[in-house]
């Protein structure tokens, strides 16, 4: 048997030991880790996209270069892999998906749910895509191309969906209010 | 370097029968045929870094294919769109 | 014996390599949250801080994923297959030996 085989709490307590033993990390550092990473939530996502619906010139930005969007309203994208964001149109519909492993934009939508890393999701994203989309109640017309994005490398994606409808003169916090994690993905719409 | 709209093919290989890989190309695009759509940048290569040997800087390409054509099923015009590097990837 | 050469869904598929795999096909997605636990957030800062501080990357990480057989593989929640390839490539670097690890999981507690 594996020494790798052991339980996994006695592994994470086991190499939790040595690395502190060995001055590689501190119960500190971990303990400020976890605190910034849960900082990241779905919250900072949704705050571009509304900003990006009521400003041309920021829309334009994130589109160009998601990370430098994102640091323009403060979220911290230093060392962090490229954010690219995938347009949503009248006739084109973003879903993104990470077949072979569970890239997410977690900077800024946080840690990917439980359903993006699960196998249904990862191996019927790419090939029956309206199936999928079923699930979660959101029927795209037929003549809106879906485009499902499989994030294999580099890039980290997000979806820019569509403004909605019933949502005019709306401030940019009322937007974002509106803006759920699954949108930003591509599994829902937003709806006021 | 490859062009956007330029025609493509993933290479028909299979480096999981020849032993220990890492791979980001997917099983089921290899030996399929896609357009470029964008060149994204240039990578350190991820088969060599996941043995934490030195890697090489290659050639990342946004790779657009056609939904139903990868596996019969599916809605007319839609699309997988892929990130393959240059080493993945031959001009069709 | 069957001449037919080999179709690509036929060639050997590393389980990790999920897209359009037939047998998930007719699976559900299970769509509730599932928090994390304590350990899982943990287990994340721990594989960050590695990244940060240039001990192992996250391709290396995945690499421990892939290595998993895929009996466990599939039996280990997300964040237990991370521990496990974190623990692998710790001692694949040399920045732990087995030995070690032997003996801090002898002291270890559940």
């Amino acid at each position: 048997m594996s020494i790798l085989e052991a339980d996994s709490n006695r592994l994470l307590q086991a190499v939790l030991a040595l690395l502190k033993q060995k001055d590689i990390l501190t119960d500190q550092e971990i303990a400020e880790r976890i605190a910034s990473t849960d900082s990241a939530t779905p919250a900072r996502g949704a705050m571009m996209v509304a900003k990006a619906w009521v400003d041309p010139a920021y829309r334009a930005l994130m589109l160009r270069d998601g990370a430098q969007a994102a640091e323009a309203v403060g979220i911290p994208m230093r060392g962090l892999p490229p954010l690219g964001v995938l347009e949503n149109t009248d006739t084109q519909h973003h879903l993104v998906v990470c077949t072979l492993c569970s890239c997410y934009p977690r900077a800024v939508l946080g840690y990917p749910p439980f359903w993006f890393k699960s196998a249904a999701y990862r191996a019927r994203a790419v090939r029956d895509p309206r199936g999928l989309l079923a699930e979660w109640g959101t029927a795209l017309p037929d003549n809106v191309q879906l485009r499902v994005v499989d994030s294999t490398a580099d890039y980290r994606w997000m979806v820019l969906p569509l403004r909605p409808a019933g949502t005019e003169g709306w401030s940019e916090a009322e937007l974002a209010a509106i803006v759920q994690e699954g949108d930003m993905i591509g599994v829902t719409l937003p709806t006021p | 370097m490859l062009t956007p709209g330029q025609a493509v093919r993933v290479k028909l290989d299979w480096p999981e029968t020849r032993g220990p890989c890492h791979i980001r190309t997917p099983h089921y695009l290899r030996g399929q045929s896609g357009v470029v759509e964008r060149h994204l940048g240039r990578f350190p290569n991820p088969e060599q870094l996941a043995f934490a040997r030195p890697p090489q800087t290659i050639d990342l390409y946004h790779v657009r294919f056609d939904q139903p054509s990868l596996w019969q099923q599916g809605q007319q015009g839609d699309a997988v769109v892929v990130e393959l590097y240059e080493t993945w990837l031959e001009v069709a | 014996m069957n001449d037919k050469p080999l179709q690509p869904e036929d060639q050997p598929r590393a389980h990790h390599d999920m897209g359009g795999v037939s047998k998930f096909l007719c699976e559900p997605v299970d769509r509730d949250s599932h928090s994390l636990t304590e350990f899982d957030r943990t287990v994340d800062a721990v594989r960050g801080l590695l990244g940060a501080k240039g001990v192992m990357s996250v391709d290396e990480l995945r690499r421990g994923i892939e290595a998993i057989p895929e009996a466990e593989y599939h039996r280990l929640s997300y964040y237990q297959r991370w521990i496990r390839s974190i623990a692998d490539n710790l001692m694949v670097r040399g920045v732990i030996t087995e030995a070690e690890l032997a003996a801090a999981l002898e002291r270890a507690s559940c």
